[in-house]
């Protein structure tokens, strides 16, 4: 199914798969679709998450403590796609991605029903191997666009993108916040110049308020490290305790 | 296993590349301040001002040129080849890394930042970076893994009274690498106002070619120098391999002389196994790793290794793209030496010569004392001497049981 953002608001959830394993993710995953997740960003552990603030950190250590694959990743996707029709996404640092060899990425993520890539540390000029790889497969290409991007970068950023594009909505690493920053709307206003996809916000989402504030301006606000420390904080009922925060997150509308 | 690839397409024209290697894989956050450095860069580059005053600075604060030692009783102790050492160690802080730092603060001055960020590993690159900021009167915070601030411990009290706020990293393997994660993340958050002093020729495009170029003129210097002593180029040039800042700058100058063989030493440790070493080019493989494409030791999956090192300056799992661009062309080899040879090259060039080298180029001497034996009299072997050991007295205590004399 095509990613597709219909709701006001309409959430993005993120889980680092295999955290804390990857049965509960599963479970986690299938809660937040049925809690009225758009989108899932299915997050391949990293040893060095250099764009990732202490929670998502802490969640990648626990994944790898027990060896989360991306090939563990796609075969998750596999058994959720069996089950919905949500919006999947791979969300993954580059270098495992090169490892397994971005063709045969490609083609495993692409049977397993997974719409779209988002590698962290891609840019776009870096890419033109791995846009080859994924259109080959029909698989979405999402980058990032930060506050910091010039209008000439989100030019080119929009143009490399498929699905959607992601706006960080501040300068920093991924992390819940108590306010959302100003930067990320004069960010989606800019791009909204050069492309017509739809645009998700994310970066310091944790609150129904944000998303609301966040629907105002984009098409989705993408929430991380809040669902990541509820799944932290709530051992043995990690999917419930999400799919309960999700729908405080939706409670209120714009 | 299948060859990892990036960017299979030949384009080592392209800035930033080295064959296939190099490159900027950064968040986009980071892209646009790349840029601005890049620029900066390219017009300080081709400035006769700037140039001037990094001159005058190389010369009146940080110590160049650094000598070039004939090693005799090394080189008779030894029996074959002729050994010269390149002196960086008795350089202003102790090591070649104050090079690269008075450049980059110079470049920082031009470009309006007060803040500067580094990460470092056995301390020379955080103490040669409090050094400079201090110098410029720039803010200075540097990451270090709390492992290596525990046998550096002399390099962070250095830190702090030169002014610097050192930030204990205590993820991952608590080394160099994690130093460098979290660097990127004050980076990435702080980037408007802040300059990441990058230590080696490592990360995203322009680092590797800036911070080469920050240090080449050991490679020029040695090369008139010895031009001048023997009338000819040396054999071989021999320099310890971290991220490969001492090696590249002293191959740079000599790459377009074929003849002269270059070889880096990599970080042997106390084993052949994946997590006992820091030799990329055993064991290693290309992927991603902190802003660029390199050799990386990692499992089947992509995740990074833990590397280990007697000398926390060589501990880390990747090197710069330069390198295993040379590699792959084989105009340089690469050769592991292993902790117990670093240490016993330590004490024999202590003994031979009177100088104590830091372990990481104690790999360098270590690789010399094996090959020089093998070579004609009439053979030059070059030998960095990056750093001087003050910094790892506490290991060479610790290891090292010395028989009294």
């Amino acid at each position: 199914m095509p990613l597709s953002f219909a709701k006001k608001p309409s959430l993005v959830a993120y889980v680092t798969c295999g955290d804390p394993d990857l049965a509960t993710t599963r479970d986690i995953i299938l809660a937040a679709i049925r809690a009225g997740a758009a989108v899932i960003e299915l997050g391949v552990p990293f040893s060095d998450p250099l764009a990732d603030g202490p929670v998502i950190q802490r969640a990648s250590e626990r994944a790898l403590r027990h060896h989360t694959s991306l090939e563990d990743v796609i075969a998750l996707a596999r058994e959720i796609r069996r089950q919905s029709d949500v919006g999947l996404i791979i969300f993954s640092y580059l270098n495992p991605l090169v490892r397994m060899g971005l063709g045969k990425f490609a083609a495993a993520a692409k049977e397993a029903g997974v719409d779209g890539v988002l590698a962290t540390d891609l840019p776009v000029e870096e890419a033109e191997e791995y846009l080859a790889e994924m259109r080959k497969h029909g698989l979405a290409t999402i980058f990032l666009a930060a506050p910091t991007s010039t209008d000439t970068r989100l030019k080119l950023i929009a143009r490399a993108s498929t699905g959607f594009v992601y706006v960080v909505s501040r300068t920093g690493v991924t992390g819940e916040r108590q306010q959302m920053p100003q930067d990320a709307k004069s960010v989606v206003q800019r791009l909204r110049k050069y492309t017509k996809l739809p645009i998700a916000v994310g970066f310091g989402i944790s609150t129904a308020e944000h998303t609301a504030a966040v629907s105002q301006y984009a098409d989705a606000a993408v929430v991380g490290s809040a669902i990541v420390h509820t799944i932290e904080r709530n051992p043995g009922k990690e999917a419930e305790s999400v799919a309960k925060f999700i729908n405080q997150l939706l409670a209120v509308g714009p | 296993m299948a060859t990892a690839s990036v960017a299979k397409s030949r384009n080592s024209k392209k800035p930033g590349r080295f064959g296939v290697y190099g490159g900027r894989y950064v968040p986009e956050t980071l892209m646009a301040a790349l840029e601005e450095l890049e620029r900066a860069y390219e017009k300080a580059k081709k400035d006769r001002k700037f140039q001037q005053r990094l001159q005058h600075l190389l010369r009146t604060y940080v110590g160049r040129p650094t000598p070039l030692t004939f090693a005799g009783r090394l080189t008779q102790k030894l029996g074959g080849a002729k050994i010269y050492l390149k002196r960086e160690d008795l350089l202003h802080t102790g090591a070649h890394k104050i090079n690269n730092c008075i450049g980059q603060a110079l470049l920082v001055e031009r470009m309006g930042k007060t803040r500067v960020i580094a990460e470092t590993g056995a301390g020379q690159h955080g103490v040669a970076t409090a050094t400079v900021c201090a110098l410029f009167g720039f803010e200075c915070v540097v990451y270090m893994g709390t492992e290596d601030m525990r046998r550096q411990e002399l390099n962070v009290f250095r830190m702090r009274l030169l002014g610097a706020e050192v930030r204990g990293v205590d993820s991952g393997s608590k080394t160099l690498k994690d130093a460098i994660n979290e660097a990127m993340r004050d980076w990435v958050t702080n980037v408007r106002t802040t300059h990441y002093l990058l230590g080696s020729v490592l990360g995203a495009h322009p680092y590797p070619t800036m911070v080469r170029d920050f240090h080449k003129i050991i490679g020029q210097e040695a090369k008139a120098q010895l031009r001048k002593a023997e009338g000819k180029l040396p054999t071989a040039i021999i320099a310890c391999v971290g991220g490969g800042s001492n090696s590249i700058g002293i191959f740079h100058e000599f790459i377009k002389d074929k003849k002269v063989q270059l070889i880096g030493v990599e970080a042997g440790g106390r084993g052949e196994k994946l997590g006992e070493h820091a030799a990329r080019f055993r064991g290693g493989s290309p992927g991603v790793l902190q802003g660029t494409h390199s050799y990386v030791l990692q499992d089947d999956h992509g995740q990074i290794a833990l590397t280990h090192s007697v000398s926390a300056g060589l501990d880390y799992p990747s090197i710069g793209p330069e390198h295993a661009w040379l590699h792959d062309i084989n105009r340089a080899e690469y050769v592991p030496a292993s902790d117990a040879e670093a240490l016993a090259a330590t004490s024999l060039l202590a003994r031979t010569e009177g100088i104590i080298p830091a372990l990481e180029s104690a790999h360098a001497v270590a690789e010399a004392i094996k090959r020089a034996p093998k070579m004609r009299k009439s053979e030059i072997l070059l030998v960095n001497v990056s750093g001087r050991g003050d910094k790892d007295i506490g290991i060479m205590r610790e290891n090292l049981k010395l028989d009294g004399k």
